[in-house]
């Protein structure tokens, strides 16, 4: 199992593939419905250094803010993505990202922008927000909470062995595509269509 | 407070319960799934994941999914009650149990985009509520996250693409499409709820009561019994897997009840529940006493 630090170039990007198996270590930032749409409808400056040469994460966490202002994450896991599929190529390509962390995977569009930007979909365990919330080890700083509310908003990280498997690759490989195919040509032999 | 008894209190210890503790029977169906998978294969790493994830939110009382969903709740109460209060405690509790962290701030205002920032808003939580002739109150409640909320879908018979006549083989037919339709997206293996008829809301309504039922229970009607067992196995075998990656489970549980319809309508209602199917439930008697159902 091979660490990977943040951020990254795209060099060890590519030379990731379907089917590997990643622990990640660094800044990376959290982001889903609102964060992707406001990301494409300008270009946010404040945000982009945050963005360059890492990860987006899809995740809504539960955080407890605490006394001194600080914030902890208690539960996070990662929300379904394909929700982000008008957006991804377009923040990707934009703000210099290496990829992005999700469930359930993505659609032609994002997997050409993988392949046009040097970048990767990696698979986090949907609704395991306890395990993965023990690797986000320090809440760097956070955007657009009071506009967003808490899920929405976008989390700069620090997270440590943060366990992903890479499901789409920056050269066309999908294990999403694969397991699609194979599941609705078993439903045509069982219903017989 | 309604009457002489704290609700709230009850209610908050229900939400906690529910977003913490995955049941027995769930846990159970995950440790099956995982043993049919093979040996260090990207299906059962998901499952070991799974499986640490539920013992560690139940050891620290913490949320099992960060996305804790929208509460929906059944209320049986006596005669007399108010039903009035009984929400308005609901309420509350679900903005105490937001403010512990047991459920995140999940209601978004559609127009604004403004979270709440306290769990409650228009339509949020849905409480149900039913008179019966017993004299304590009964609340059931399942947490459903709106990844799977998004794999809900409803068929409207005859279904040509899939050749799903009005029977119940048609049922079967669309049921397992909606398997299809969801691949890991839901979070798979998932639970099923399935309502046969009714209209367009009750339908809907319905499919999501059924997931109530544990999982190990057995339809009392036979031709259901049947039908859950059947798509249960054949949705196993689309081989999607746990998170989609492929593999031998697919789905923890089907469940199908039915309500009757209108002869023009013939309505098969699926309601999609992740891996982390949170249910809970709490009997509260006349005097106040309560006892927490599995």
């Amino acid at each position: 199992m091979a660490e990977l630090k943040l951020p990254v170039g795209k060099e060890p990007i590519r030379e990731l593939t379907v089917g590997d198996y990643l622990e990640l270590s660094g800044l990376m930032i959290t982001g889903r419905d609102a964060a992707h749409k406001w990301l494409v409808e300008g270009f946010r400056k404040e945000v982009a250094p945050f963005l360059d040469g890492t990860v987006i994460y899809h995740c809504g966490p539960v955080v407890r803010r605490n006394d001194d202002g600080s914030h902890d994450f208690v539960a996070a896991g990662p929300t379904t993505s394909i929700r982000e599929e008008p957006y991804q190529a377009e923040v990707i390509g934009r703000y210099g990202l290496r990829g992005c962390i999700g469930k359930g995977g993505m659609g032609p569009k994002t997997l050409a922008g993988l392949g046009e930007h040097g970048a990767v979909y990696l698979h986090a365990i949907g609704g395991a927000a306890q395990v993965l919330a023990r690797c986000v080890k320090r809440v760097d700083r956070v955007f657009m909470l009071e506009e967003f509310g808490v899920p929405e908003a976008l989390w700069v990280i620090d997270v440590e062995r943060f366990p992903v498997m890479v499901t789409m690759d920056s050269h066309g490989g999908s294990l999403h595509d694969e397991v699609e195919k194979q599941s609705k040509r078993r439903l045509a032999e069982l219903i017989g269509v | 407070m309604v009457g002489s008894v704290n609700y709230v209190e009850t209610f908050v210890e229900l939400i906690r319960r529910a977003s913490t503790e995955l049941p027995a029977d769930v846990t159970s169906a995950i440790e099956k799934g995982r043993k049919r998978e093979q040996g260090g294969s990207l299906a059962q790493k998901a499952f070991d994941t799974i499986l640490e994830n539920v013992g560690l939110a139940r050891d620290h009382s913490a949320p099992i999914c960060q996305d804790t969903g929208t509460p929906v709740v059944w209320i049986h109460h006596p005669r007399g009650v108010s039903t009035r209060q009984l929400k308005q405690a609901f309420e509350d509790a679900v903005r105490q149990a937001t403010g512990r962290q047991c459920l995140r701030p999940n209601a978004v205002d559609t127009i604004t985009g403004k979270n709440t920032g306290n769990g409650a808003g228009r339509g949020i939580p849905y409480v149900h509520f039913e008179e019966w002739e017993a004299d304590h109150l009964e609340v059931r409640m399942i947490l459903k996250g709106g990844g799977s909320e998004n794999c809900g879908t409803q068929y409207k018979l005859p279904e040509g693409r899939l050749k799903a006549g009005r029977d119940l083989d048609g049922v079967r037919r669309v049921v397992l499409d909606a398997v299809v339709q969801a691949q890991g997206k839901g979070c798979a293996p998932g639970v099923l709820g399935v309502c046969v008829g009714g209209d367009r809301v009750s339908g809907f309504a319905e499919s999501k009561r059924q997931l109530l039922r544990p999982l190990d229970e057995i339809n009392p009607d036979p031709q259901l019994a049947e039908l859950e067992a059947r798509v249960l196995e054949e949705g196993n075998g689309l081989g999607i897997g746990p998170m989609g990656f492929g593999g031998e489970t697919t789905l923890l549980g089907v469940k199908i009840g039915v309500l009757d319809r209108l002869p023009a309508c013939y309505f098969v209602t699926v309601s999609y529940m992740c891996w982390a199917d949170r249910r809970a439930g709490v009997c509260i008697s006349e005097g106040g006493e309560v006892t927490w159902l599995s």
